[in-house]
């Protein structure tokens, strides 16, 4: 599949951007924020930058729509349709986030107000800031997982995968930001990033080793309807390219995969986890160390959804 | 949610016209139909086949159905040119019509009063020889010709000397009824959509197909069975199979004799001047052996019991066979066995035995007949039609070698002998074939007093009196057609043109007139050549060609070479006649004619620059010409014109009394067919019904056409044939065996000494086959591959290019070539390759394909074009990638002595082709490259075609 | 919308004979021409008459080499004749929308643009919702979705339903431009869901097959296998029985001397 960089970038960051806010949610709802150090608004900052990475996200995917003007129709057919789910999952997120943020906001605006949750109020929209952007990412994932004409993405591991980055990538945001604010994080933080960076590789490096051992589920037999027999290609219909060569028929040479799967390991795994190591070994580190493995698994991450698409073959490459 | 409000019945257009396709030479019809766009008049919605034509019955094929691309084609001409640069620099400037009128006028007027053979006439892609033909003897130049001398004369020629009727447009097989149909060398062939609606009904009813040709490819794909047979050596596969059918005794002598010369008696007298010649009575009648009388007889009299084997000696003592005993001599001969064929054909022996007797079933033990009694030429009543399911159909495969003119009498020889020429099931005639053997008209050589010839200047020569030749025996004209080089050139030779109007031989020209032939690119032989000789100079500064007019509706390469451009219109702006004294589209069943209307008007099209488009169409613009230059027949007495336009020459003139272009809706009230006085409202007729006329021929007339009595009586009505004489299919041809007498120095007309070898060897009155000369004449080592190109089904020659669909299929080309051929020469798949001939190198990307040949590379014709011609970007696929075999195609046979042509016909011998190939270091793209021709570029935003009529459809 | 509708009583689809097809694309341009101006148009052309030329077809004929083979897959309701051996073969392939009975194109569809229709079973697109997110052309394994960029929404094969149903043709043109085009006469037009259709006949003598089927889609349209080519196996080439010739007894051309031949 033709790797786009708009999709790649933006899903990257607004699955940062969700995994932040899970972060945030989970957090809060066991009290376990703010981090001693941190500065008292360092939360309510921490979800607007989730928000605003994940609108960005919705933002960009909608520049790569042929009408963006009417994007809001992505929102109805929820019912059947993984990308309108996401769509409206992304939207409810944003609203959780909002009210949550509304407090802090009005306060910042108009000191003299406040503006009180009831608890119980608080904590459903806790609960919610958790579970609406976990359900955001599934959907993404599914968009892609429910593809049968893309056997690599209808792997097992897809939807755990999308969740271990979302998760790895707002667990990396959290510790730079409080490495950053604090000047130091908890160690409970540090291993979470090491922990999940390694669950992350794992994955990867399993669904990896699985989808090149993957045959496509049907042949260029079977695609034009003589199974069993191995065509090959005489003449494509048209010489020069067309919508489907150039969007389906990316191909990746194995070599330069393997180099790229081993640069993503890296940064989004291997790195992190060290960083993550050092600074909890050295906790002074942390302020240089933690922001680096944010970036590290942000940029590992790129690689990993660009890979993601371009190893991806359709089947309707059989035709040509 | 609920489903939109579709309008399910938007208006199809405004208005419907029925026309003709012209977007390659089958001539389907076709049912235009327009939207009102305002200002600039209809545009066109949709182009349809007409389901009630007799040629495509509604099917339309990948051109057609492109049609509207084609005639907003930003390539269109728009106004005539006068050349201001070099000639071939592309350089124009626009001028009025009566300017170039006025030119054309002032440069051929002067060439008439000296020597109207000053003017070469030559024209491609036509169907309108019924006018141009006619116009070039009222200038009275015998140097004209379409371009059937390097398509398929080979063809017409082995066919009108064998079954007076052919392969190529003049035949078809009996779709309905036959069981076995051997496609030999056939890619595409003129009758597209007829022929694939054919082999469409052969598979519904399971009849078996086989096809000969080294690549399976389109019709191939779809056969039951491929022979991948060595490109030249048809020839020799059908004599093994002719052998096979002698051997087993599986042959129709009955037909033979009937309907044949078989038992004609040859007389035998080696070395005298009538060895070879038939046996024939006092008064001219040829003779047979009657076994019942043990005499000779009338070998065309009945109620006889002619022998075919046994020599007889006649009264005045000479001595005779049957041809028959001449033909199973030579075929039976062990050099034309399964085994000793096999391997220069490069099929089994066990195969070529098989497809004999699977021959033999199907033509024999069929049990096919009609119900549908008949009555012979000689008046004997017959219950019934027996039938022959056994059809071939054959066509550039065999005509584009130089022995393909035997090759193509060696198809007809084994139909013959298995009782298929016109037997329910086999090949049929096609009205107005078949014709008398030769065809009777032979061409023009004289003037008149008024200046005109006194024949067309094409024809069928009979004796070595017929020729061309001047008292040395050198050619006539201007393309040595008709010479003792290619005596029986009947359609002219278009392909030496060029090389001997610049070498002056045998005399310098003053005009080279051209008209829809793109001579300086796809159609040329040694391309580069050609375009040095359009160019070239004289030592005084001249050009050696000193003046080109050249019509095209398009910006083609050979518009760059032309110093006067008459824009024609497209073939939706014009009238025209698909006349039957041109390329019949009759079918087997019915006599049929056509016309073209105008379904647009050009002058309310817009040009590329907006301004409307000023464009004529040619055939009018000749009769204008002929007009002012007061040629006979285009003028009356006080000199003014005698035809308003061409649609008026097609209902006015008459060829003969009563014979004019079309056939259909003559004499005064227009209730006449075939013959009549002119009728007034004729066109209007033909575009009443939808564009045509055809008259069925009866049932009882449909079959065994050459001597069916009831089918000779209605041909003679429509004025095909001049009698109802049966005519009789020459086996064994007594024309060519003249020839070969004359070689042997006999009779008044004799070959100059270098020719008579050569007339000695290929005049045989029987089939023969030999080695395609380039193959003969160049190293098998040096040039182990043979290189052929095949017709895309999607492309007409270089026209299709321009086509924003149709190029959208195929912008480029490759070379195919099998895995294996490209392993012996170290070549990976799309590796850029040199392919050299004995003449020169190409550069060009390979492709592997499993389905050729071996010893076969091949590539689709015309894909390649010059950059920048047909306004395509100067960087389109087309030009740097895109390539033409032309380059490797030398115009003269390797030892230089005589054109790369046919020695009997002078059909261009494309096919003999021979090359080798080795990988291009580094090459990305395709060799060789000339300078772009300096057209401005098509515009280059999307095309959105359709979108405003859409918008005006919508209903919401 | 993008929720299927129930299944129709009209299943109106294709079936297409690739023992008949020449590849002539004929059935590609007549689509292209039809449809350029009909409710799905404009199919519109990028760089026309430029390099790499591109634009929106329906229909795509596509070209394909097949080795011989042992026979050990005949096509489906086709038994394989004990020695058949597979010849090799050049097929050739048109390629459109099959108007699947679970067109996952339509179901991922965020916007309803894409829906199947409740009547006849003919998957469109209303280009007028389409946001042109292109992932109906992910979900179709068949390639039978054309996203045109300067249109900026998605385009595909309507089954000529702008056509079918036009009261402006004459009854025997109501049918699809492909087919009325198809100089072969390899397309055929029909409702697949009555038994008794010409096109149900068609696929059930000659074995008709869908494309794919593991995929679950559930195409209308069917392919009809090419037949086995009845080539003839060189056991059967013995030469032909009635030879009587004795070469060296005569000059082999005399056996006929005695043949009574009437004319
Ligand atoms: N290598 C190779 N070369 C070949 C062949 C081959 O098989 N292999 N085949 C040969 C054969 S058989 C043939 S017939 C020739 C064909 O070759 P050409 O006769 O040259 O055919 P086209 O290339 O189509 O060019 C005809 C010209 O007619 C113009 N034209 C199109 N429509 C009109 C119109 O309405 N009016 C006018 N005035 N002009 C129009 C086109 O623009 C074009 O310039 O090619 C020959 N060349
Ligand atoms: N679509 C389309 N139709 C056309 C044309 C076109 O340009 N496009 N051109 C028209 C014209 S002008 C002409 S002349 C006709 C020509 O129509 P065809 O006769 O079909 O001409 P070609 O495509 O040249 O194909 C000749 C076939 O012969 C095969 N062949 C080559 N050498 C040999 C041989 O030695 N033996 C055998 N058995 N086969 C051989 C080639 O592989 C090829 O398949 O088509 C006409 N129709
Ligand atoms: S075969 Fe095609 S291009 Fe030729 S006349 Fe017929 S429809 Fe037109
Ligand atoms: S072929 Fe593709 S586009 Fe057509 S209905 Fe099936 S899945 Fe949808
Ligand atoms: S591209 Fe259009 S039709 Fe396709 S899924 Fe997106 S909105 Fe639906
Ligand atoms: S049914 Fe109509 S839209 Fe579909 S491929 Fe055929 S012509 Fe094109
Ligand atoms: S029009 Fe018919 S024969 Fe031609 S490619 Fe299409 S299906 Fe095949
Ligand atoms: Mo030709």
């Amino acid at each position: 599949m033709h790797p786009a960089w708009s999709v790649i970038v933006f899903t990257t960051l607004s699955g940062a951007g969700y995994g932040l806010m899970v972060w945030l949610g989970a957090l809060q709802w066991m009290g376990r924020f703010p981090v001693d150090g941190a500065p008292p608004w360092l939360w309510a900052a921490l979800l607007l930058k989730g928000l605003v990475l994940s609108t960005l996200g919705l933002l960009s995917s909608m520049l790569h729509l042929g009408k963006p003007g009417r994007a809001w129709r992505a929102f109805s057919q929820w019912r059947t349709s993984w990308l309108s789910r996401e769509g409206v999952l992304a939207v409810l997120t944003a609203l959780v986030a909002l009210a949550l943020l509304a407090p802090a906001v009005l306060e910042a605006a108009m000191p003299r107000y406040r503006l009180a949750l009831a608890p119980a109020a608080t904590r459903t929209l806790l609960a919610a800031l958790v579970a609406a952007p976990l359900l955001t990412v599934v959907c993404t994932a599914m968009i892609y997982a429910s593809l049968k004409p893309i056997p690599a993405w209808r792997h097992r591991l897809v939807v755990p995968a999308y969740l271990a980055f979302a998760l790895l990538s707002g667990a990396a945001l959290l510790g730079a930001a409080q490495a950053v604010t604090a000047g130091a994080v908890p160690a409970a933080v540090a291993i979470a990033i090491a922990a999940l960076a390694l669950l992350t590789g794992a994955l990867k490096w399993i669904y990896w080793r699985d989808i090149d051992r993957q045959a496509l589920p049907v042949t260029r037999g079977d695609a034009i309807g003589l199974p069993g027999r191995e065509p090959q290609v005489f003449e494509r219909p048209h010489t020069e390219g067309n919508y489907l060569t150039r969007e389906m028929g990316f191909v990746l040479a194995r070599r330069h995969a393997r180099k790229l799967r081993a640069i993503a390991l890296f940064l989004f795994a291997a790195l992190p986890a060290l960083l993550a190591a050092l600074a909890l070994a050295v906790p002074a580190a942390a302020l240089v160390a933690l922001p680096a493995a944010a970036v590290a698994v942000l940029l590992g991450a790129m690689t990993e959804r660009w890979l993601f698409f371009a190893q991806a073959r359709h089947v309707v490459m059989l035709y040509y | 949610m609920k489903e939109p409000a579709l309008d399910l019945s938007p208006s199809p257009g405004d208005q419907v016209k029925t026309t003709t396709c012209y977007m390659c030479a089958c001539r389907c019809g076709i049912k235009v139909w327009l939207k009102d766009a305002g200002p600039q008049g209809p545009t066109i919605r949709y182009i349809q086949g007409n389901a009630a034509h007799p040629v495509n019955r509604g099917v339309l094929c990948a051109k057609g159905a492109s049609g509207i691309m084609q005639h907003y084609s930003p390539a269109r001409l728009d106004k005539p040119l006068l050349r201001t640069g070099e000639r071939g620099s592309g350089e124009f400037k626009e001028i009025e019509w009566e300017d170039a009128l006025r030119i054309a006028t002032d440069w051929l007027r002067p060439i008439r009063e000296r020597n109207p053979d000053e003017l070469a006439f030559f024209t491609g892609r036509d169907q309108s020889q019924a006018l141009t033909g006619w116009w070039a003897q009222q200038f009275g130049t015998i140097n004209y010709a379409a371009h059937g001398g390097f398509c398929s004369v080979n063809m017409a020629a082995g066919g009108l000397y064998t079954l007076g009727g052919s392969f190529w447009e003049f035949g078809e097989p009996d779709w309905e009824h036959t069981r076995y149909l051997m496609l030999w060398g056939v890619a595409e062939d003129h009758d597209s959509n007829p022929i694939k609606l054919g082999l469409g009904r052969l598979k519904a009813r399971g009849a078996k197909i086989v096809a000969v040709n080294p690549v399976r490819s389109g019709y191939g794909a779809i056969a039951d069975e491929w022979i991948g047979i060595r490109p030249g050596s048809d020839g020799l596969f059908a004599f093994a199979l002719i052998h096979e059918l002698l051997r087993a005794d599986r042959i129709d002598l009955d037909y033979l004799v009937r309907y044949a010369n078989a038992h004609w008696l040859v007389l035998r007298d080696p070395g005298g001047a009538d060895d070879g010649l038939f046996a024939r009575d006092a008064e001219g009648r040829p003779l047979c052996f009657d076994r019942n009388t043990g005499a000779p007889a009338d070998a065309n009299a009945i109620g006889i019991t002619p022998a075919v084997v046994g020599e007889v000696a006649l009264a005045d003592g000479r001595h005779a066979v049957p041809a028959f005993q001449l033909v199973a001599e030579r075929y039976l001969d062990p050099q034309y066995a399964p085994e000793a064929v096999s391997e220069r054909c490069g099929i089994p022996a066990d195969t070529i035995r098989r497809i004999a007797r699977e021959l033999a079933e199907a033509a024999f033990d069929s049990g096919l007949t009609l119900p549908v009694p008949w009555t012979d030429a000689w008046g004997r009543e017959h219950p019934e039609m027996v039938g022959r399911p056994v059809a071939m159909h054959a066509m550039r495969g065999i005509s584009a070698h130089s022995n393909g003119f035997h090759t193509c009498r060696a198809l007809h020889l084994l139909q013959l002998l298995l009782g298929a020429v016109d037997a329910p099931g086999s090949f049929r005639y096609q009205p107005p074939f078949p014709k008398p053997i030769p065809p009777p008209n032979r061409p023009g050589r004289t003037r008149k007093d008024n200046g005109a010839l006194d024949a067309p200047p094409l024809g069928f020569v009979h004796t070595p009196a017929d020729l061309l030749v001047d008292a040395e025996g050198r050619p006539r004209r201007i393309d040595h057609a008709f010479s003792w080089a290619y005596p029986l050139a009947a359609h002219g030779m278009l392909h030496t043109v060029i090389r001997n109007a610049h070498a002056g031989d045998p005399h310098r020209i003053d005009t080279l007139l051209m008209f829809m032939a793109n001579m300086s690119w796809n159609s040329a032989m040694n391309t580069a050549e050609t375009m040095r000789w359009l160019t070239d100079r004289d030592e005084d500064g001249g050009y050696r060609i000193p003046r080109i007019i050249y019509s095209d509706a398009y910006a083609s390469e050979m518009v760059a070479y032309a110093d006067l451009v008459l824009p024609d219109t497209t073939y939706l702006e014009r009238f025209d006649a698909i006349s039957l004294l041109d390329r019949p589209i009759s079918d087997a069943d019915g006599a049929a004619d056509a016309i073209r209307q105008p379904v647009l008007e050009a002058a309310r099209q817009r040009a590329q620059d907006g301004k409307p488009r000023d464009v004529r169409g040619f055939q009018s613009v000749l009769l204008d010409l002929g007009a002012r230059l007061g040629l006979p027949g285009m003028v009356d007495e006080d000199g003014a014109p005698l035809y308003r336009d061409y649609a008026d020459y097609i209902v006015r003139h008459e060829r003969a009394p009563g014979v004019g272009l079309l056939a259909g809706w003559r004499g005064e009230d227009g209730e006449q067919h075939g013959k009549g006085a002119p009728h007034p409202r004729q066109l209007q007729r033909y575009i009443d019904n939808g564009g045509f006329w055809r008259e069925e021929v009866p049932e009882h007339a449909r079959y065994f056409k050459m001597a069916n009595r009831g089918y000779l009586e209605w041909a003679r009505k429509l004025g095909f044939v001049g009698s109802a004489e049966p005519i009789v299919l020459q086996l064994y041809s007594e024309t060519l065996q003249r020839f070969r007498l004359a070689a042997q120095g006999h009779g008044p007309h004799r070959p100059p000494p270098e020719h008579r070898e050569r007339i000695a060897a290929y005049f045989d009155p029987l089939p023969i086959w030999y080695e395609p000369f380039e193959h003969d004449q160049t190293s098998r080592e040096a040039f182990p591959l043979n290189a052929v190109t095949q017709r895309p089904m999607f492309m007409y020659h270089a026209w299709g290019s321009q086509n924003a669909w149709l190029r959208q299929i195929a912008a480029r080309n490759y070379l195919y070539l099998h895995p294996d051929t490209a392993a012996r020469h170290g070549l990976a798949d799309e590796d850029w390759a040199v392919v050299a001939s004995h003449h020169g190198q190409i550069t060009a990307q390979v492709k592997f394909a499993g389905n050729v040949q071996p010893d076969t590379v091949w590539t689709w014709n015309a894909i390649g074009k010059r950059r920048g011609a047909w306004r395509l970007d100067k960087d389109a696929p087309e030009g740097s990638e895109g390539f033409l075999l032309n380059h490797l195609i030398s115009d003269r046979l390797p030892r230089g002595d005589y054109a790369n042509a046919d020695p009997v016909t002078g059909q261009a011998a494309w096919f003999d082709l021979r090359v080798n190939l080795r990988k291009a270091d580094g090459a990305d793209q395709a060799q060789p490259q000339f300078p772009p021709l300096p057209y401005a570029p098509a515009d280059p935003r999307p095309l959105r075609y359709g979108a405003d009529l859409r918008a005006r459809s919508k209903t919401r | 919308m993008t929720a299927l509708p129930p299944p129709s009583k009209k299943k109106l689809g294709l079936v297409i004979d690739l023992d008949t097809c020449v590849g002539c694309h004929a059935c590609a341009t007549s689509c292209k021409e039809w449809n350029a101006a009909g409710i799905a148009g404009p199919l519109t052309d990028e760089r026309p008459y430029g390099k790499d030329p591109s634009g929106v077809w329906f229909n795509r004929v596509h070209s394909y080499e097949l080795a011989g083979g042992d026979g050990a897959c005949p096509p489906p309701a086709m038994p394989a004749p004990p020695a058949l051996t597979l010849p090799a073969l050049t097929l050739h392939f048109p390629r459109s929308c099959l108007h699947c009975e679970q067109p996952a194109c339509v179901t991922v569809c965020p916007t309803g643009a894409s829906y199947k229709r409740a009547e006849d079973g003919i998957v469109l697109v209303d280009e007028d919702k389409c946001i042109g997110c292109k992932l109906c052309s992910w979900a179709c394994p068949y390639g039978a979705r054309e996203y045109s960029a300067v249109e900026g929404v998605m385009k595909k094969c309507t089954l000529c339903v702008d056509r079918i149903y036009n009261e402006h043709l004459d009854e025997a043109e109501r049918q699809p431009a492909c087919v009325q085009a198809c100089p072969t006469r390899a397309r055929h037009f029909g409702d697949l869901a009555d038994p008794e259709s010409d096109v149900s006949r068609l696929v059930a003598e000659r074995g008709g097959v869908d494309l794919m089927p593991q995929l679950g889609y559930r195409p209308t349209n069917k392919y009809l296998p090419p037949r086995p080519r009845r080539a003839g196996t060189e056991a059967d080439a013995a030469a032909p029985a009635e030879d009587t010739l004795e070469r060296d007894k005569l000059p082999a051309a005399l056996r006929w001397l005695d043949r009574m031949l009437s004319r």
